[in-house]
């Protein structure tokens, strides 16, 4: 493969040699046309030329926003360019311009791998694919400098090298959105499952801080939750706390209600504590009505929790505060 | 199965399910509760349902009216063991089963029951000492 370039050079000459207007040399510029690859071009000028686009693209890179913002060291990117031109190299000589073929399986694997530790790093999505795109640049210099003043094969070369160049830019955006969204995603899961636990405060008392909005696929893990945690703990009274709940409206009402009415099912009462002041007037205000147990504070419905199960607090004794320590 | 057998343990009859319920089981249920609680008198249901796995909106409305039919006899109607899913479902299809009471578990269902079973004793008690 590596010695493509020489016949295609060769021919390339033809046109520029013979009369451009005559039927001989147009047929010839025509047959060249079809033998000439571009991505054989492409790759000869990428072998020959390697260490000279390798230093023009980190030339590129180091004047690009991904090295000033400090997120990434000038090693680590030269270190990344280096492997990603040598498989480019070996990607483009063994399966042509197609950069979703088989030959750039290993060349997409590591450009994912860059684009996924870039997306952790907190890169903008133009600064990832721009370290494939300033690759362009080079190598377009590289073909210009190869072929001369060939325009024909120049543009062939241009053509194969932007197409694959375009692919594999885009391959890294995808992937580090991709990643982007597990990132999300994994978020969101870890908030759903941290903003429900079931506390449980007292043998057969249990407690269920709500924090955030209620919808229905919240209230959904939420009524799980808390009516496996009844069963576990043989539970037979629930507070349910929306101190954390920043609105409540006509559907967070509902939602709660189907708590409440689920527990009850199962044997359990539920009382409804932290309600603020102004949750209470919007309730009372929009019409909303909790026909449940609703207790001001948790500590509040606490103390009703333990008197119905026939328990009570008392002091012992008062301790002086110094001695408490 | 036919029937679903229905035991009586002092003033308390005990239900408890434990094949899936289809609509002529559940109206038969319905059915000899009824007769059961007129023959014995009794003063409190216990239907235990841990090993009901799925309910419909009828089987739902089967509970909601045997406990109905069993206060008019003046019986309590007290459903135990409910499985969360079949809570959670039940409550999406908007049965919320109101005037029955419900248990955790056959033994807090009982305590409901025996609680029931004194409350009346007492009273009993005090008309039996009114009549002295």
């Amino acid at each position: 493969m590596d010695n493509c370039l020489a016949p295609t050079r060769g021919t390339a000459m033809a046109p520029i040699e013979g009369a451009p207007g005559s039927l001989k040399a147009s047929n010839e510029y025509k047959d060249k046309l079809m033998t000439m690859d571009g991505a054989e071009v492409l790759a000869g000028t990428v072998t020959r030329d390697e260490t000279a686009i390798l230093d023009a693209w980190l030339a590129g890179l180091r004047a690009g926003a991904s090295l000033q913002s400090g997120r990434i060291r000038e090693a680590e990117l030269q270190t990344q360019a280096k492997s990603v031109l040598a498989q480019f190299k070996d990607a483009l000589a063994e399966g042509g311009p197609d950069a979703d073929g088989e030959a750039y399986a290993s060349l997409r694997e590591t450009l994912a791998e860059i684009s996924r530790s870039r997306a952790i790093q907190g890169f903008t999505p133009t600064d990832t694919a721009n370290f494939v795109f300033a690759l362009k640049e080079p190598i377009f210099e590289a073909l210009r400098r190869a072929i001369g003043s060939d325009t024909p094969a120049l543009a062939a070369g241009i053509v194969a090298a932007g197409k694959v160049l375009d692919q594999l830019g885009l391959h890294t955006t995808e992937v580090f959105l991709a990643s982007r969204e597990e990132v999300i995603g994994r978020q969101g899961q870890e908030i759903a499952e941290l903003s429900t636990p079931v506390v449980r405060l007292w043998d057969g008392i249990l407690a269920l801080p709500l924090i955030g909005t209620l919808d229905s696929a919240r209230t959904g893990v939420v009524m799980e939750n808390l009516l496996q945690a009844i069963v576990d703990e043989e539970a037979e009274i629930a507070i349910i706390d929306i101190t954390g709940v920043p609105t409540v409206d006509t559907l967070v009402a509902q939602h709660l209600l189907k708590t409440v009415a689920a527990a009850r099912l199962m044997g359990a009462d539920c009382i409804v504590s932290g309600i603020r002041p102004q949750i209470a007037q919007t309730m009372v205000h929009l019409g909303v009505e909790l026909n449940v147990v609703s207790k001001a504070t948790l500590a509040d419905a606490f103390a009703v929790a333990l008197k119905q199960t026939g328990r009570r607090v008392v002091r012992q004794q008062a301790v002086p505060a110094v001695e408490r320590r | 199965m036919d029937r679903i057998p229905i035991l009586k343990l002092g003033g308390a009859l005990i239900v408890t399910i434990q094949v899936d319920m289809h609509d002529r089981l559940a109206l038969a249920l319905e059915e000899d509760l009824t007769a059961m609680i007129a023959r014995t008198g009794a003063r409190g249901v216990l239907i235990e349902i841990s090993a009901l796995e799925i309910v419909d909106s009828f089987i739902g409305r089967m509970l909601v009216s045997i406990a109905a039919v069993s206060r008019m006899l003046d019986a309590e109607t007290v459903v135990a063991g409910m499985r969360p899913a079949v809570a959670i479902t039940l409550v999406e299809l908007g049965l919320e089963l109101t005037g029955i009471k419900t248990a955790l578990n056959v033994e807090r269902g009982m305590t409901l029951i025996q609680a029931r079973l004194s409350e009346d004793h007492d009273r009993g008690s005090d008309l039996e000492g009114l009549e002295d």
